[in-house]
């Protein structure tokens, strides 16, 4: 489903400020995998899923989506595959715009804008149900505007904006990581639902190694621009957290500092 | 200090206010909901009354004269747009670029500063001549209707996928990027249906004066912004509905003038006008920037994270 081949990107080349934050990437998903990433502060997690995205391009490989080579295709052009929840839940939608105004635009990811109605009586509705399945109250408030909402609510609503129009890609970076336990532990738990009655090919990135063990089928840790671990199926399974910072350390060959990074 | 007097300018007061109203929503348009500042405007304002006149007196007839303006606008704007979008100069130079473009055009358009269209001669579809007439001819009915008409429009417009990605975009250009939403595409649109619209206020306010003025622009951004300030403080509370906000702004430009011509009847001269209009407007920026500084409230813990 995703084929990440070789891929290289530098920031501000050329400047004291430059950056190698990806260094000959590579990484095949298939149809279904749910793959979780983990890695310290700046081991270019955010960068990975960014390329995906095409946030920018990279300088060189290859990135194809479902067969179609996607490297030279500007972000909006890729939407079409991909969903996306970012870490800040302020960057998932349209706070002065209403709730369903956010799903009507997030139903149309992929289809030229036309000078249709913007939203039918039908998706009405069916916003109003998959609201209600969410549990936040958020069914009877369809014309509160987005700014309103919690950053909870807000990523419940990002998340189901993702999923309106079926992606052949989840990107998920973080999306947990700016909420309280209750609240991330509520939203995680529904990111699993929606990958699992959609069947979608998801990348989640996560610091917490408990989360990255226990969701999905497949776990890789970045280290430096690179994937430095990676591990699925039965083995997947068996990991513990002890296991995983000892691969760590033997693959990255650092010790304690380096794990603190990682477990912050 | 004759009351009278001042009771004589009113019509004509509330006729112009009416004109830049229709300016006022384009300003609106970038400034509100593209959240761009757009300086192209100051050149769009004489750029559509300098079309008119000259289409006009070629034989061209109003209303197509009048399209044409619009048009022109919409190639203002079009400049601006790709200035900003193609070649990544930031929003606000890309419009004075233009702006300053512009006083070239208008004046190779007009051949001179100044071009004068006799009311006599021509049909035009409002002349300052009525405005105290009791007709169908009378300005303030006419432009009244033009601004109805263009809100009607907009409203539809914005209601659609095209001008709900054109809201989103304005909102959040990165989530609207992520929803496939070409986002060079739309704000370029917006550019130009906005200077579209200022080019048509113009095309009226040349009618309505009679002339068309290379200086008849000159700071139309701040008036535009006062208007949208005006209408949002006095309304900005009780008119949610899209439509009512632009008719707040129509509003605003109208106690704008109306304030004007007061101005001018306390005997204060019109030139001074320019400085008075730049002082409220950099008051009315300026409040919820101290009101977040000074006045804030401690930020609620816990309340914006739970779901
Ligand atoms: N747009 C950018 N411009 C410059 N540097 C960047 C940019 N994005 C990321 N970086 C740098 O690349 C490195 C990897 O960042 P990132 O992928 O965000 O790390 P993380 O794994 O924590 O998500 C960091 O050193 C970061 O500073
Ligand atoms: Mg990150």
């Amino acid at each position: 489903m995703l084929e990440i081949k070789e891929i290289w990107k530098t920031f501000n080349a050329g400047t004291v400020n430059e950056k190698q934050a990806l260094r000959g990437v590579s990484l095949t998903l298939n149809d279904g995998d749910f793959c979780t990433v983990i890695g310290g502060n700046g081991a270019g997690k955010s960068t990975m899923l960014n390329a995906v995205a095409g946030t920018w391009t990279v300088d060189s490989g290859t990135i194809s989506i479902g067969g179609t080579d996607v490297t030279r295709l500007p972000e909006y052009k890729r939407a079409k595959f991909i969903g996306r929840v970012f870490q800040d839940p302020m960057l998932g939608t349209a706070p002065t715009m209403q709730i369903i105004e956010n799903l009507a635009l997030a139903a149309r990811r992929g289809q030229t804008r036309s000078l249709k109605w913007g939203i039918t009586k039908a998706e009405k509705e069916r916003y109003q149900e998959l609201l209600r399945g969410l549990d936040l109250g958020l069914e009877d408030r369809l014309t509160s505007k987005v700014g309103l909402l919690s950053g909870g609510q807000r990523q419940a609503l990002t998340l189901l904006m993702a999923s309106l129009q079926k992606p052949k890609l989840l990107l998920l970076d973080e999306h947990t990581a700016a909420l309280d336990p209750k609240t991330a532990a509520k939203v995680l738990e529904l990111s699993d639902r929606i990958v699992e009655e959609n069947h979608l090919t998801t990348m989640m990135v996560t610091h917490n190694m408990k989360d990255a063990i226990v969701h999905g089928n497949r776990l890789i840790m970045m280290y430096d621009g690179r994937i430095v671990i990676d591990v699925s199926g039965e083995e997947k399974k068996k990991l513990t957290v002890p296991q995983l910072l000892d691969l760590f350390s033997k693959v990255s060959g650092s010790d304690e500092a380096d794990d603190k990074l990682l477990l912050s | 200090m004759n009351p009278i007097a001042l009771l004589n300018s009113l019509p004509g007061a509330v006729s112009q206010g009416l004109i830049w109203g229709i300016m006022a929503i384009g300003v609106y348009l970038t400034y509100k909901i593209l959240d761009v500042a757009d300086l192209t405007v100051d050149g769009t304002m004489c750029t559509g009354g300098a079309v008119f006149i000259m289409l006009t007196m070629a034989g061209w007839s109003i209303p197509a004269a009048l399209l044409a303006s619009f048009a022109a606008g919409m190639l203002a704007g079009l400049a601006t747009g790709l200035l900003h979008t193609a070649c990544g100069i930031p929003a606000i130079l890309s419009g004075i670029l233009t702006q300053l473009a512009l006083y070239s055009v208008n004046l190779r358009i007009m051949g001179k500063a100044n071009q004068p269209i006799n009311a006599n001669n021509y049909k035009l579809l409002v002349s300052s001549r009525n405005v105290k007439v009791l007709s169908v001819e009378n300005p303030i009915l006419v432009v009244g209707i033009v601004c109805l008409v263009v809100i009607a429009l907009l409203y539809w417009f914005f209601g659609t996928e095209l001008g709900c990605a054109l809201r989103s975009t304005g909102s959040n250009p990165a989530m609207s990027r992520a929803q496939g939403i070409n986002t060079n595409f739309t704000t370029v649109l917006g550019l130009m249906l906005s200077n579209g619209l200022v080019a048509l206020s113009s095309a009226l306010l040349s009618q309505y004066q009679g002339f068309a003025d290379v200086s008849m622009g000159r700071g139309a951004i701040v008036i535009g912004l006062a208007a949208v300030i005006i209408g949002d403080v006095i309304f900005g509370k009780v008119f949610t509905n899209f439509a009512l906000k632009l008719l707040s702004v129509v509003i605003g430009s109208v106690i704008y003038y109306t304030v004007y011509s007061l101005v001018i009847w306390l005997g204060m001269s019109g030139d001074d006008m320019k400085l008075i209009t730049s002082l409220i407007v950099a008051l009315f920026l300026s409040i919820p920037y101290w009101k977040g500084k000074y006045f804030s409230k401690p930020a609620k813990k816990g309340g914006a994270a739970n779901a």
